[in-house]
């Protein structure tokens, strides 16, 4: 295993990989992905670093502030690894720019911290092709899901229709603690290297929860649903026109 | 029947913080039920206005997820663990 080794493989050094979200989840995998030496990190995300971030968004100091996230990311990035590329996208994740910015990468990394783009993200991923690992966070709960389309359980498999945001505790409600964030975070660059390593069943069909409070990691089994509206038998969700993505940015809304 | 309820975080304010709790019932609705009665509120955040389990909310019984079963209708059995899990958005 080439982190483990201080080797990297051919298979990541050749690997590309979007991270969308340079925040809580975003900042840790993509560290971890430079350092390990992967061959291209893409970073998408709409926003300016704020205060609120700096707590848990561990690619961003308080020098940063008021500064786009993706050029802050870029910065540290490359002084870690000064030969990788990164690609910036200041960006919101969209419908209408998703092929545009999943088509060139191998691996997607779900960094968003709002329902309706980790949707987008999974629809957008499961239509392309393109497996993905699925995170989420909030205070001291945290799981994630490698999804490897058609092949293993997608978002939509567990969650049919996305739930309306306002169901759901969010991090401007409930805070992360940070620690959570890079445990997680960590982990999904750990799941994009097992990948681009041909270990394609790490974390598919199995949720990984941890609690950081209780210090309990569990695996919940999860199967692909073959009446999935996106990757089921008789899929009705077959483009992204019907989506829409809202980056709510609940977690600076408060700042 | 008794079952052991993992209670995810968002929840545990219903349970005075506790991660795992006790809950009798033969199915998993009437285990609804008694957590219900023991911990007055956190119905409301696993089940709809027409009592269905919310989109947000998976529930699995050993690892099984009740959709794929028979809903809020499936059996439970004496230690059996049921798993609470939520949609997590945060990022």
């Amino acid at each position: 295993m080439s982190a483990a080794t201080g080797q990297t493989v051919p298979q990541v050094q050749q690997g590309k990989v979007l991270v969308v979200g340079a925040g809580g989840l975003g900042s840790p995998a993509a560290l971890a992905l430079a350092l390990t030496g992967v061959g291209g990190i893409g970073v998408v995300d709409p926003d300016a670093v704020e205060l609120s971030n700096l707590q848990r968004q561990i690619l961003h100091f308080t020098s940063d502030l008021g500064k786009p996230k993706v050029t802050s990311a870029c910065e540290k990035l490359g002084r870690v690894a000064p030969q990788l590329q990164v690609t910036l996208y200041h960006t919101r994740l969209e419908a209408g720019n998703v092929a545009q910015l999943f088509r060139p990468y191998d691996f997607i990394i779900d960094g968003t911290d709002s329902v309706e783009t980790k949707f987008l993200v999974n629809d957008g991923a499961v239509l392309m092709g393109k497996p993905f690992c699925y995170a989420g966070i909030v205070q001291f709960q945290g799981q994630l899901l490698t999804v490897v389309p058609r092949q293993s359980a997608c978002l939509r498999c567990l969650f049919p229709t996305p739930p309306d945001p306002a169901e759901i505790p969010t991090c401007q409600e409930s805070g992360i603690l940070g620690s959570l964030a890079g445990s997680i975070g960590f982990l999904q660059a750990q799941a994009a290297l097992e990948y681009l390593q041909g270990n394609v069943t790490f974390l598919a069909d199995r949720l990984l929860t941890y609690d950081a409070h209780a210090l309990r990691w569990r695996f919940v089994p999860v199967r692909r649903n073959l009446r999935c509206p996106l990757c089921g038998l008789s899929p009705t969700i077959t483009d992204l026109h019907a989506l829409t993505s809202r980056w709510t940015d609940q977690c600076t809304a408060r700042a | 029947m008794a079952v052991h309820v993992r209670v995810p975080t968002p929840l545990r304010r219903f349970t005075g913080g506790a991660e795992e709790v006790i809950a009798v019932g033969a199915t998993i609705r009437a285990v609804v039920e008694d957590l219900e009665k023991n911990h007055p509120g956190i119905k409301e955040r696993i089940c709809d206005e027409e009592g269905k389990v919310r989109r947000f909310v998976n529930i699995f019984v050993n690892g099984d997820d009740i959709r794929f079963l028979n809903n809020l209708d499936t059996p439970v059995k004496d230690g059996d663990e049921v798993s609470i899990v939520p949609a997590i958005a945060g990022g």
